[in-house]
């Protein structure tokens, strides 16, 4: 038994700034002062709050440290876990109060977050299936394959009014009731997880910090629609996610949550993992499952929809990453759960990735028709320097810009396309104006010349963002006629809700100075 | 995996462990004293039997965690119950067998141990 628990974040962002090297040190420290029977170091995924990385969360206090270095780890092992003193200098000031230190969640950044996709980062190690069950892991999948028929899950989607979370926003539900309406000796459950839009990482938190959570989903996917085979596409640029989604799958096998006669109920599913190899293009449906069949990853056009022809031909469906971690709670608590939370259409929560000028970079998850001035200024602790907002990007390289006049627009799927701005809202890339970084006439006067490229891309020739990162550049790959392909590829917003659109339009990156623009197509 | 309760029986197994990091305002805090003085009078073990103690049994919303030097030196190790609505109670001169009468009769029982409260040592 231990009595204090230190959760260091593992997560793609504090690996990079160090945090497995605090993590070796710790463990040694600990050692050295006997204490690692008492005190016991969990490698967990993403916390949120990426710019303060290193994470650190000592419980049971729930003392939240940043910016942990090895050297700081010998003073926490010494005054905190020693003598129970917390060492002031390292904790997140936020929590710093006159009273002594507040709990995480009465903080800026967590108070106004509510986490379903995002419950278990940076709470359970991922590599552990146990940590997994004890926050009710499984449970969903138990409830669905002893309780329940296919067709109730199915309704329960269908009410909660759930709808997918990689962009397009169809309801999840009716995906699943026309796939399970299909009739054939097999059909196939994927997880769409190429998450390929620059600065966004919503998906990969969730692969790296409850993994189990997406296969979880996809059995009672599979329950419900009557497959027994699935399959994860993720991009093999997340290393972590693949790591800990295979750990995840052979631990589910080894308990018996994956493989045959699942909870002694006859039902049999197994996953299996698919990588990406970088082509952006793989993010879209078909192109994706072409992908896993072996073949070149390109698009076709539809009709027929993957829940009539998919993947081999059979009965398909494919959610994205963050919808799956959705639906086990859905399954769990209720559709009027999910559906009291939210806007009218927009039901739940969504999670976003802030980046560019702003305080907070990280992860939060919010609920629906939080405004962008509530995300910015509250959760997102505002634009460094005092300087003033001018516009956010979101919804990656096909969204648009919101400026100062749709501030207070409640953020969902249907009033992102009013004010002109992209259905996936997936990232923010905050272009503020200030003396040393361009204004955003600068960034209107670069789209010029690459919207002159854009039509020339459009002239059938496929682009790809050239990763040197030198300004402007890009390569023009020498095949694929992929426009002709589908002729719903009007970059118009009227068509994209289809999802038959597949290059939509051209976005510009501009990340801290700027040295990278990307010319992009999205499915 | 062959049914719910062989689930459940994970879920039980592993609740001390993760319900750990739960955060709550309706939590028992316990907290002992870990400052030099505390350490020397033999805190270290009365923590660790404290917070076994709760594990073992599985008691919800309590937490026992560490703090610095309370000022009363003499009357290490301390412990000090903090219940949500009600007043702090402090014990001292606590050893492991003392945690675990505390632990059964106070944090289980609802019992406050008198015979080791500061007051009783006061006089």
């Amino acid at each position: 038994m231990y009595r204090s628990h230190v959760l260091v974040c593992g997560g793609t962002g504090c690996t990079s700034s160090g945090s497995l090297k605090v993590i070796e040190t710790l463990n040694s420290e600990l050692k050295a002062k006997n204490l690692e029977t008492e005190v016991c170091v969990v490698e967990t995924g993403c916390h949120g709050l990426c710019a303060l990385g290193p994470i650190m969360i000592v419980y049971p206090e729930g003392t939240l440290y940043t910016m942990v270095k090895p050297t700081d780890v010998p003073e926490i092992v010494e005054e905190h876990l020693l003598k129970g003193r917390v060492v002031t200098r390292l904790v997140y000031d936020e929590t710093v109060t006159e009273n002594g230190i507040s709990s995480l969640n009465e903080t800026n950044f967590y108070k106004k977050q509510h986490r379903i996709a995002l419950r278990n980062c940076g709470v359970i190690n991922p590599e552990n299936i146990e940590e997994y069950i004890a926050t009710g892991g499984y449970e969903a999948l138990g409830k669905v394959l002893t309780e329940m028929k296919p067709m109730d899950v199915i309704q329960i989607l269908l009410d909660s009014g759930l709808r997918g979370r990689g962009g397009a926003g169809f309801p999840t539900g009716l995906k699943w009731k026309f796939a399970a309406g299909n009739q054939a000796d097999q059909k196939y459950v994927c997880c769409n997880a190429d998450e390929g839009d620059p600065g966004a990482f919503m998906d990969r938190s969730v692969l790296e910090g409850d993994p189990h959570v997406v296969l979880e989903a996809m059995a009672i996917a599979g329950y419900a629609i009557g497959s027994t085979q699935g399959y994860i596409y993720v991009r093999a640029e997340y290393p972590i996610a693949v790591k800990r989604l295979q750990i995840a799958i052979d631990q589910a096998r080894e308990y018996g949550l994956l493989g045959k006669n699942i909870f002694d109920t006859g039902f049999d599913f197994d996953i299996e993992l698919r990588l990406g190899s970088g082509a952006f293009v793989c993010g879209e449906e078909t192109a994706l499952m072409r992908s896993i069949e072996g073949n070149r990853g390109e698009p076709r056009p539809r009709p027929p929809f993957p829940a009539v022809k998919g993947l081999f031909a059979k009965p398909t469906i494919l959610n994205n990453v963050e919808t799956w971690a959705n639906i086990p709670q859905i399954i769990l608590n209720g559709p009027e759960w999910f559906a009291a939370m939210g806007t009218e259409k927009s039901k739940g929560t969504k999670v976003f990735a802030l980046g560019g000028k702003i305080t907070n970079t990280g992860l939060v998850e919010i609920p629906m028709g939080t405004t962008l001035r509530e995300i910015i200024y509250d959760i997102g602790g505002g634009i460094p320097n005092g300087k003033k907002f001018k516009a956010a990007q979101t919804g990656g390289p096909s969204g648009g810009c919101i400026s100062t006049e749709n501030l207070d627009v409640p953020i969902d799927y249907d009033n992102l396309i009013a004010i002109g701005s992209m259905i996936a809202i997936k990232i923010y890339l905050l272009i503020v104006k200030s003396v040393e970084s361009p204004c955003l006439s600068d960034i209107y006067g670069i789209v010029v010349p690459v919207q002159q490229r854009y039509r020339f891309v459009q002239r059938r020739l496929f682009v790809k963002f050239d990763p040197q990162y030198s300004f402007l550049k890009f390569t023009v790959m020498d095949y694929a006629d992929i426009f002709n392909a589908d002729s719903g590829c009007r970059q118009n917003r009227g068509n994209r809700g289809d999802g038959s659109g597949f290059i939509d339009q051209i976005a510009v990156q501009h990340v801290g100075t700027l040295d990278r623009t990307d010319i992009l197509h999205r499915n | 995996m062959k049914s719910l309760e062989e689930l459940k029986a994970i879920r039980e197994k592993m609740q001390g462990q993760v319900g750990l990091r739960a955060e709550s305002n309706a939590q028992t805090r316990v907290v002992v004293g870990m400052a030099t003085c505390g350490i020397a009078s033999g805190a270290r073990p009365v923590l660790k039997t404290l917070s076994d103690a709760v594990q073992e049994k599985q008691l919800k919303d309590i937490s026992v965690t560490q703090t610095g030097c309370i000022g009363l030196c003499q009357y290490e190790p301390i412990v000090e119950v903090f219940e949500p609505g009600k007043e702090k109670i402090t014990y001292v001169h606590m050893n492991p067998e003392k945690a675990l009468d505390v632990v059964n009769k106070h944090l289980i029982g609802g019992h406050p141990v008198t015979a080791y409260m500061l007051q009783a040592h006061e006089a």
